[in-house]
């Protein structure tokens, strides 16, 4: 376990590296640094202004060398300072990282408590009225723009009921808890149903697998109960890849989602990472999307340990 | 029975119990500030937050005067606290002297001195400290402190503006111990952004209390302000980037009031007053954001001023603002918005005749062929220009779409290349890679002189490290020598007679295509008064004890 465990860490370490440089690479490609959209923006620059901000923001120089600068300080724990926010960058992600994770976390929760039962019902129903139903609504699910459902939540339950607010977050300093998840309702509501129907669909697939296999057959000429074989053999196994889906949203979950966020004024990672990379804010996207890397490679390596609970048959071993 | 008592018992309380006034206001905004120091980066967001937080010395108010705010009386030569004088080097330089008002005093009780102004100044000056434009603090040769409140600048050339410095004032009392400490470094350091909060950063009729970034600012009263009291205890900035998520957030009454400068947009305002606009009031102030077409007159056919003028010819603005803009804003004939003092309302002006723009693309030597085909040269070549603007702007692709048929009808084959504005303003414009038009618009100033825009020395190269925004590429000898001369003329009346011809030289030369004047929509609940929309790039919170929670 520990040789997997050393090897699969030494993979994300890679992974990280060249993701770093990557990401540093692509958005140093993008056309326009971030001085040149500060002079379509204000008259009043001239070209002595723009030579010394390039030269204070390090734009001067070529990216291989600005981001060998970088990985430098990187390494030593100096991931930069914001050059659009003025603060660290860590500083910025570890502001944002308790919202996203409380958004995303509840979302998260609320799209695997609708799927399971429901992708589980819909196996044992396979081709029945009840599964179309559940495969519409999961269809009706995948293709809802998230602005629109949005939108459309927010204009019944805030314009017309008044039951709930049409921010995910209060304005005002002082709310407490109670209203702070009062703010949560709709933007978890969204995100947690839209991403219920994808879930649902990967369990109702994988449920009907499991269910065909022979010792689904076998547990049921034993004499265990219909319920018994689902829960103690079919749902086990059935599991597994549905673990594999989770843990690659894992990675959503630490970066945010950026269309509900922007919609519901919400102050979460996924848009602070997309006005960083729009902004050329180098420091401040690379923290952001290497920590979205480090998350996902993360869940991968829990999603490993899950298998091997889920199933004796796999072990841990370096290299697999 | 039952309603009756009910009804009775109602309007006992409503008696016994005023309708308690209005203590805190909630505004939306599109935009959070990516910081809230007053030097660094430009951003309107910033400006609308720090407007209520801090007073510039000098601003356009509402009825576009250049005012004091921070000083005590606004210097002029003629009331001898502005007097010319030479600079070291033998030129033409001013004095100016200013006295801050005696009441000023930061957050924290401390006075606002000349100490804050010399640290503003030296900040302003220094190369890495990151302001972004460090124009005012090249023209300022020396700082002259007479006392704590009576301040001279030396300035190294005489402009009309002389007297306009905007803000120039920083907390030395806070924030030198972060700028001593490594001037590189101040920009990550300010106490603007690491302890916004703290009082002693502000003195206007409000002070930040909290910054949720990405979210929120939350501002309280400052009880050290000078002027009337605010009417709201607490005022708080919402942050909902999504236009129509931010109308349904007034609706919802989430957001009280959505701020005009950075809120919903035309359409939106104007569908919303039709739908329902008895619950709200509605404003919609034309002002200096000037759309209009740069033409690259480096392009064989579009350095040809009768193709130019057969171009502004053959369209119908007048039509265009009224179907799409509902009528609010207004056709533009140049750069001056009508509301500034020094617009001409006698300039030449280009009206619609499809019949004049076929008959000089004529006289240019472009023939039309065959209805529907584009005109051709003598050489054979086709009559086609493109056309690009920001992609995912939907009034400008409607505009777009008008154009491109209005040109078609005289025989010019318009194609439409649209690019993302990151790509279209930091490449394609300001590197001038447009081949035909490009339509964006312009944010001025009053009486800005468009000495960046059309002055020659001011198109962007490679060898200048594309600074300067002419992007045409235009060059004309007597527009420079206007330019100039508007700069250096101190007399109003004498500057309105050059802006007039610099007015005409416009429109005669037709660099650009004027097209209307962007209108920005204001949507005020009923409650709220005292707001004045300023069509400037002061915000309307430059004013915000004058706004009241009214019936």
């Amino acid at each position: 376990m520990t040789r997997f465990l050393a090897a699969r860490l030494l993979q994300a370490v890679i992974v990280l590296a060249v993701m770093s440089f990557a990401v540093y690479g692509l958005i140093g490609l993008m056309p326009g640094d971030p001085i040149d959209a500060m002079i379509a923006a204000d008259p009043e620059l001239t070209s002595e202004d723009t030579e010394r901000l390039k030269a204070l923001y390090g734009l001067d120089r070529p990216v291989w060398e600005r981001y060998l600068a970088w990985a430098g300080h990187a390494l030593g724990g100096d991931f930069g300072h914001s050059r659009i926010y003025h603060r660290p960058a860590l500083d910025l992600l570890a502001e944002r990282l308790p919202h996203t994770v409380l958004l995303m976390g509840l979302a998260f929760a609320l799209s695997v408590a609708i799927a399971l039962p429901a992708g589980i019902f819909a196996a044992l129903r396979a081709n029945r009225f009840s599964d179309y139903a559940v495969n519409f609504i999961c269809f009706a699910g995948i293709s809802t723009p998230p602005f629109w459902l949005a939108i459309m939540a927010m204009l019944l339950f805030s314009v017309t009921l008044g039951w709930l607010p049409a921010t995910g977050y209060p304005a005002a300093g002082d709310a407490g808890w109670p209203e702070r998840l009062r703010h949560l309702v709709l933007p978890v509501a969204v995100l947690g149903l839209l991403s219920a129907g994808g879930v649902t669909r990967y369990v109702r697939a994988s449920m009907r697998e499991a269910l065909r296999q022979d010792y689904v057959r076998t547990a049921r000429a034993k004499g265990l109960s219909r319920a018994a074989v689902v829960r103690r053999h079919a749902l086990r196994n059935a599991m597994i890849p549905v673990v594999t889906i989770l843990a690659l949203d894992m990675g959503a979950l630490f970066s945010g989602a950026l269309i509900t966020e922007i919609m519901f004024g919400y102050p979460g990672m996924g848009a602070l990472i997309y006005n960083a990379v729009m902004a050329n804010d180098y420091n401040l996207a690379l923290v952001g999307l290497l920590f979205a890397t480090f998350t996902t490679l993360a869940a991968n390596i829990a999603a490993d340990g899950a298998y091997v609970a889920l199933d004796p048959r796999i072990a841990f071993r370096a290299g697999a | 029975m039952v309603r009756t008592i009910a009804a009775a018992v109602l309007l006992v309380f409503a008696a016994a119990f005023p309708a308690a006034a209005k203590e805190r206001l909630v505004i939306g905004m599109t935009q959070f500030p990516s910081t809230l120091h007053p030097q660094i980066d430009s951003m309107l967001a910033k400006s609308y937050a720090l407007a209520m937080g801090m007073r510039p010395f000098t601003a356009y108010d509402p009825d576009w005067r250049l005012v004091c705010m921070l000083c005590t009386g606004l210097p002029t030569v003629e009331n001898g606290a502005a007097v010319r004088e030479k600079t070291p080097d033998g030129k033409d330089g001013i004095a100016v002297t200013y006295t801050i008002r005696p009441d000023a005093r930061w957050g924290d009780g401390v006075p606002v001195t000349t100490k804050d102004v010399a640290f503003a100044v030296e900040v302003g000056q220094h190369p890495q400290s990151g302001v972004a434009s460090a124009e005012l603090y090249r023209r300022i040769l020396r700082l002259e402190i007479h006392d704590d409140r009576r301040f001279t600048l030396h300035l190294d050339r005489v402009t009309f503006d002389y007297n306009d410095i905007g803000g120039l004032v920083l907390p030395a009392h806070i924030d030198r111990a972060n700028f001593d400490a490594g001037p590189a470094e101040y920009r990550n350091r300010t106490a603007y952004d690491a302890d916004s909060a703290n009082p002693g950063l502000w003195f206007g009729p409000y002070r930040v209390v909290r910054v949720e970034p990405g979210a929120a600012i939350e501002l309280k009263r400052n009880p050290t302000w000078w002027g009337a009291k605010a009417a709201f205890e607490t005022v708080i900035l919402r942050i909902v980037e999504n236009t129509a998520a931010l109308e349904v957030n007034l609706r919802s009454g989430a957001v009280d009031y959505i701020a005009g400068e950075l809120g919903l947009s035309l359409d939106q305002a104007a569908a919303m007053e039709q739908r329902e606009g008895g619950a709200w009031d509605f404003a919609y102030k034309a002002g200096l954001i000037y759309e209009h077409i740069d033409l690259n007159l480096d392009n064989p056919a579009l350095a040809d001023i009768r193709v130019r003028r057969a171009l502004l010819h053959a369209i119908d603005r007048e039509t265009i603002s009224k179907r799409l803009f509902f009528g609010r804003q207004p056709v533009a004939h140049g750069p001056v918005s009508p509301l500034d003092r020094v617009y001409d309302p006698d300039l030449p002006k280009t009206p619609f005749d499809p019949g004049a723009a076929r008959r000089l693309l004529d006289e240019a030597g472009w023939t039309n062929e065959a209805p529907g085909a584009p005109r051709r040269n003598a050489a054979g070549e086709p009559l086609r220009l493109e056309l690009g603007t920001t992609a995912g702007n939907r009034s400008r692709e409607l505009v777009q779409q008008v154009l491109q048929a209005a040109w078609k009808d005289v025989g010019i084959e318009v194609r439409i290349r649209n690019q993302p504005a990151r790509v279209f303003f930091g490449e394609t414009v300001s590197k001038r890679r447009f081949s035909g038009m490009a339509m964006y618009a312009w944010l001025s100033a009053p009486e800005s002189v468009p000495r960046s825009t059309l002055h020659s020395a001011m198109i962007p190269t490679a060898e200048n490290n594309w600074s300067g925004q002419n992007y045409t590429g235009y060059r004309n000898p007597d527009t420079d020598r206007l330019i100039d001369s508007i700069e250096t003329e101190l007399d109003r009346e004498k500057r309105r007679v050059l802006w007039a011809k610099l007015q005409a030289a416009y429109a005669r030369d037709l660099p650009v295509l004027p097209l209307y004047f962007r209108a920005t929509p204001y949507v005020f609940p009923k409650w709220l008064k005292g707001v004045t929309p300023t069509g400037h790039q002061y915000p309307t919170t430059l004013w915000i004890e004058e706004w009241r929670a009214g019936q």
